[in-house]
């Protein structure tokens, strides 16, 4: 299979790649796929409560190059953006920028299925714990 | 000594030719190039004369005679013979076909065409380490089975089927055995009368001759085995094998087979060693990997390991200038992973994690090295990404989680 240098390029230099304190309430985690189906993804992002704007993401992914490409351009794309801004991402967009072949269209599907079940995570802990939550925020690492 | 890049280690897939062969082959192209079917001048003579020559040196190598071996495009075409010819032969005296689950295509799907046609088929299990269980196949046998199909070693993970002992139930039985003999003739001693098998399989290219021409062994005596041939028209190969003889690929084929022959015990030595080299190297660097398959019952060359938490075809993507097959869907066409490592019961998680090497007559320990280290670092990369491994690393079970399955 013939990958374009974009996917390449997050293959060998993936951006963002770790992993964000899970228990900090400013802090979202989507976790998914299935290892049976060849791809896990774990994305997290990191926002600011004050302003609603995401500050810092990450990703882990278990997969082939088109996803792990598809994970770590996502979390470019998701740091500086609002959690609104972050839920307009869809994996039309990342197989537009990556140029993914059909048979890794899945992969794009993972990544925004990834963002949108951390933003969900994020916003579960906001109603769940409230806004007065942040004062067990933890250092982003 | 630096080594020379891309590194071939997929020798399951296909083989070079052997220099050897091709000077053998070279005169059947230009100089002798006659019709070995052409009975009344000496360029048809010398054809025959070439075929018969090849005839010898691949009965040889199994123990035959020269005159139970029938030419064929190749090894798919041989099954597909071997399977679809018992079974027409023998539609009166029953219908019902044993093969096993982790067969090659050839003849699982020749299996499955025939049950469309009205015949029954059992496809044996395996156990965890990949081998069918002996009491399994007896249970199987009806009154009714015609045909046991079991392959000698297989492609991806390269265990030896127990042969001999399927071949003495078969005989005890009066049921007609074919293997498919692919990975396995050239490469680890093979006897038909000791295997006491009926049918084999085999193609040229696994074993450093050239694509396009394979083999089928056909019993002749005790007993003589008789096959409704697939392919009509000038009633070559004793009627068995239509179609003008690929003489430069039959004297290559010849040529190949003597070479696997005289040096077998040379080859295996060396590669078991190169083999076992590149497992203890990927072992010394790297924890939770997992050989797929009998170690024991194994062909010499074969190594396929599952590197947990880390997906085939990423893996791939770091060693690419290295040539070897994974296990994993990603790989091909198909979603599917391996049904070869899904039928040993390992998991999907880990078919997908896999990787299948397959070592040849040109492989150097320079090049099992320099695989090794290249492995164990995009390995260790790898992993430091994988969700997976992280939670394996807190200590959650990952089979007792809830994925969603998509």
């Amino acid at each position: 299979m013939a990958y374009s240098n974009k996917v390449i390029d997050h293959y060998e230099n993936p951006r963002n790649v770790g992993s964000l304190p899970k228990e900090d309430p400013n802090v979202g985690t989507g976790l998914v796929g299935a290892p049976e189906c060849g791809d896990v993804m774990k994305l997290q992002v990191k926002v600011n409560p004050a302003t609603g704007v995401i500050d810092d993401a990450k990703f882990k992914t278990f997969g082939c190059g088109s996803a792990i490409a598809s994970s770590s351009l996502a979390t470019e794309w998701l740091k500086g953006k609002t959690v609104d801004e972050a839920l307009a991402i869809k994996n039309t967009d990342i197989v537009a920028e990556l140029s993914l072949p059909p048979v890794k269209i899945h992969c794009s599907v993972l990544a925004e299925d990834a963002i949108k079940a951390a933003i969900s995570d994020y916003k579960k802990k906001q109603g769940v714990t409230g806004k007065t939550a942040d004062t067990h925020a933890q250092p982003t690492a | 000594m630096a080594v020379k890049l891309p590194i071939y280690m997929d020798y399951h897939a296909t083989t070079p030719v052997d220099p050897r062969v091709v000077e053998a082959m070279l005169p059947y192209f230009t100089e002798h190039f006659g019709n070995a079917a052409s009975r009344n001048h000496p360029f048809g003579w010398e054809a025959e004369e070439a075929v018969d020559t090849a005839r010898k040196q691949v009965a040889d190598l199994i123990g035959a005679n020269a005159k139970e071996i029938v030419f064929t495009s190749g090894a798919t075409e041989s099954d597909n013979l071997a399977i679809k010819g018992v079974a027409e032969m023998y539609r009166e005296k029953g219908n019902h076909i044993i093969t096993c689950v982790t067969e090659h295509k050839a003849v699982i799907d020749t299996c499955k065409r025939l049950e469309k046609d009205g015949y029954r088929v059992t496809y044996l299990p395996v156990q965890k380490d990949g081998l069918i269980s002996l009491d399994d196949l007896r249970n199987a046998i009806t009154d009714k089975t015609i045909l046991i199909s079991i392959m000698a070693a297989n492609n991806e993970i390269g265990v030896i089927q127990p042969i001999a002992e399927i071949g003495a139930i078969a005989k005890e039985k009066g049921i007609l055995f074919h293997t498919d003999g692919v990975q396995a003739v050239g490469k680890v001693p093979f006897n038909v009368n000791e295997l006491k098998v009926d049918l084999v399989a085999m193609s040229a290219h696994k074993m450093y001759g050239p694509k396009g021409v394979g083999a089928l062994y056909v019993r002749r005596r005790n007993p003589r085995v008789l096959l409704a041939p697939i392919i009509d028209g000038g009633g070559h190969e004793r009627g068995m094998r239509s179609g003008t003889l690929n003489v430069p690929g039959i004297v290559g084929f010849g040529k190949a087979a003597e070479l696997c022959r005289l040096e077998m015990e040379a080859d295996t030595k060396r590669l078991s060693a190169l083999r076992d080299r590149l497992d203890k190297k990927l072992h010394e660097g790297l924890d939770e990997i997992y050989i797929n398959g009998s170690t024991e019952h194994r062909l010499p060359h074969n190594l396929n390991i599952s590197f947990a938490y880390v997906e085939g075809e990423s893996l791939l993507m770091g060693i690419n200038d290295v040539a070897v097959s994974s296990g994993s869907a990603c790989t091909s066409a198909s979603l599917e992973p391996s049904y070869v490592l899904k039928a040993l019961g390992a998991g999907d998680d880990l078919a997908h994690s896999s990787i299948r090497f397959g070592l040849g007559r040109w492989s150097t320990a320079e090049e099992v090295d320099y695989v090794a280290n290249k492995l164990i670092n995009v390995v260790t990369r790898l992993r430091e990404m994988s969700p997976l491994y992280e939670l394996a690393k807190e200590g959650v079970d990952l089979s007792t989680m809830q994925w969603e399955v998509h």
